[in-house]
């Protein structure tokens, strides 16, 4: 360890505090239909350049269900907050969703043929995984609004059913 | 009401004899098939009602596989008796069960 013992705490200490504290941070309606619609834009972008990249037929049709499917939940969204009069938020964890995912999809865009489609499925169970996380532990028990409270449950339902159809699709791959 | 009916209704057990198929109808609404189980006779017709504005199937892996587009209908004539289980493609986690008698 080249780490002096204070600075190892310190990175330790940050490390097991800053999920607890996202988590502490109650966020608001604006702010939840923020991080619902961005999750929904990553996973469009992530499908359209699956759409563009791969070749291999049960990859192209998951990624056009995944644009349909999102598609249709973040029209949803819009017309939710239009009528409610709530303009979404910006926030850090709409932040840290976008950066991540402009990440991944460099990283993606490396990729060709097989390597591609298994990164990209690998990466649409992992990001699905983490999105239901969020919306069961955190954005669904923080709405306020009955409406947003119910579109976020259709929403994970939503989410939870993509999980088992990359899971599926990933298993078609090997 | 009644004397309205009759003629169609006629005119279906024409076409649709020997039998008396019925239709049996089945709501999706917010990823939930309903009721989530039903039960039916060969030559009876299960129609999904899709009120989701997401596409959905009804598969049973196979036999049938019956595309629901969004806001819209889907419909099986089911042809062989037996208990099945089917789910969505797109949402593997609907699932939706129809116990056909002979």
């Amino acid at each position: 360890m080249f780490m002096r013992p204070t600075a190892a705490l310190a990175a330790l200490f940050l490390m097991s505090t800053a999920p607890l504290a996202l988590a502490a941070e109650k966020p608001t309606d604006p702010q939840i239909a923020h991080i619902a619609y961005t999750a929904g834009t990553i996973d469009i972008e992530a499908a359209k350049l699956a759409i563009e990249k791969s070749k291999n037929k049960e990859i192209i049709a998951f990624a056009k269900d995944m644009e349909r499917d999102h598609e249709a939940v973040n029209k949803q969204a819009l017309d939710l907050v239009k009528k409610l009069k709530v303009t979404p938020e910006d926030n850090d964890t709409s932040k840290t969703l976008a950066k991540a995912a402009k990440e991944e999809r460099a990283k993606l865009a490396k990729l060709k043929g097989a390597d591609f489609d298994k990164a990209y499925i690998e990466n649409e169970i992992a990001y699905h995984k983490q999105v239901d996380g969020a919306l069961e532990t955190l954005l669904i028990p923080s709405a306020s609004n009955a409406e947003l409270k119910s579109l976020l449950e259709t929403g994970l339902k939503i989410f939870q059913g993509h999980e088992q159809h990359a899971e599926h699709v990933a298993g078609m791959l090997k | 009401m009644r004397p309205l009916l009759l003629a169609p209704m006629l005119a279906t057990v024409l076409v649709a004899s020997p039998a008396f198929a019925a239709t049996i109808e089945v709501t999706i609404d917010k990823l939930v098939f309903s009721p989530g189980s039903v039960q039916a006779k060969v030559g009876d017709t299960i129609e999904w009602t899709n009120k989701d504005m997401f596409a959905h199937t009804a598969t049973v892996k196979g036999a049938w596989d019956v595309m629901i587009p969004a806001k819209s209908k889907g419909k099986v004539t089911l042809k062989t008796a037996g208990a099945v289980d089917y789910f969505c493609r797109f949402h593997p986690n609907m699932r939706g069960r129809v116990e056909v008698a002979p």
